[in-house]
């Protein structure tokens, strides 16, 4: 253990935090996956709705992506320009 | 995530490489800042939709009756336009069609600019937000403007108690539609520097076309649609029935 030091520590905690953050891409999977269904559905009952229907699902998916795009902010963040490396060693 | 922070990304390996570049500072009211690859990118991007813009003026100098050729193209943009805005914000389009046009096109065009082999000004955030905060005063400018006072008792409804939801509710809207916008083409832009960056030679050909139809033009155009769309919904939701 004494071969670890502070920077290493941070940086495989931050690779690790990182690749955990990243878990929040689930939501907006289920969720994009969701309302593409829900807009298939509705365009073979209505076809003549469809540009509509195309609207509104491509909206709804895009802030039901934002969850995700955190999760994504916060894992580059940890992996490319990391806060706690300038705080705690000063670089 | 200031300018400072990004160049040392990924300072270990030289290959992959999609940070933004200072590449000239000068002293500004006490502080460097710098001229970096996404004002370079940006220029470039404008001076593309300038040229474009010239010359459908000077073809429209003499327009025919019939359209033909480029005249035909500009017709389609502008009609295009005009029924993207009129569909999302009924009478109210023919007054924010400049701007959302404008706005729509200049995303666009900046989201699939990294297929041209620059680096997309969008995946700055410093560019997105921005953008966002142009799209924030708007709304704000349209609540005031219509609602008078109900902008301070609409942040009490529908119980007193939701005030400061509310009131995140509203602030929150430059930094989600901001970093919905960044988030994505930065993701694009990551994936195909790690793919550049990373890959044997062989895997360089032919397959990154598919992921720059992706990442770029298919997502790219996703975005922009969505940005303009969300600012003229978040704008007509303010106008309200007046």
């Amino acid at each position: 253990m004494e071969q670890i030091t502070n920077e290493g520590l941070i940086l495989a905690c931050s690779a690790v935090g990182a690749g955990l953050a990243m878990i929040a891409g689930i939501g907006p999977g289920v969720g994009q996956g969701y309302a593409a269904g829900q807009g298939a559905a509705a365009v073979g009952r209505n076809p003549g709705a469809k540009g509509d229907i195309m609207s509104t699902m491509l909206l709804g998916q895009a802030v039901a992506e934002t969850t995700g795009l955190y999760g994504l902010v916060i894992a580059l963040l940890l992996m490319y320009a990391n806060p706690m490396l300038s705080k705690f060693l000063s670089l | 995530m200031g300018y400072g922070m990004m160049p040392m990304l990924l300072a270990a390996d030289g290959d992959v490489d999609f940070s933004i570049h200072h590449l000239l500072g000068y002293e500004f009211m006490g502080t460097t800042v710098y001229l970096t690859t996404s004002h370079v990118c940006m220029l470039i991007i404008i001076a593309t939709i300038m040229i474009f813009a010239l010359v459908a003026r000077k073809k429209f100098a003499n327009a025919q009756e019939v359209p033909t050729g480029l005249q035909n193209v500009i017709e389609f943009v502008v009609e295009v336009l005009e029924s993207f805005v009129s569909s999302a914000m009924g009478k109210h389009g023919k007054k924010y069609m400049y701007y959302v046009g404008t706005l729509f096109i200049f995303v666009l065009f900046s989201n699939i600019s990294g297929l041209f082999g620059l680096r997309p000004p969008t995946a700055d955030f410093g560019t997105t937000f921005c953008l966002a905060m142009i799209t924030w005063f708007m709304i704000q400018y349209n609540n005031v403007k219509y609602n008078k006072l109900g902008v301070i008792t609409g942040l009490f409804q529908p119980l007193p108690f939701l005030f400061p939801i509310n009131l995140i509710g509203e602030i929150a809207t430059p930094i989600s539609m901001s970093l919905r916008l960044f988030g994505n083409i930065m993701a694009g832009t990551v994936m195909l520097s790690l793919w550049y960056g990373l890959m044997p030679f062989l895997a360089k050909i032919g397959i990154p076309a598919f992921l720059h139809a992706y990442l770029d033009l298919f997502s790219g155009a996703i975005q922009a649609y969505v940005f303009a769309m969300l600012t003229m919904v978040f704008v007509t939701d303010k106008i309200g029935d007046n």
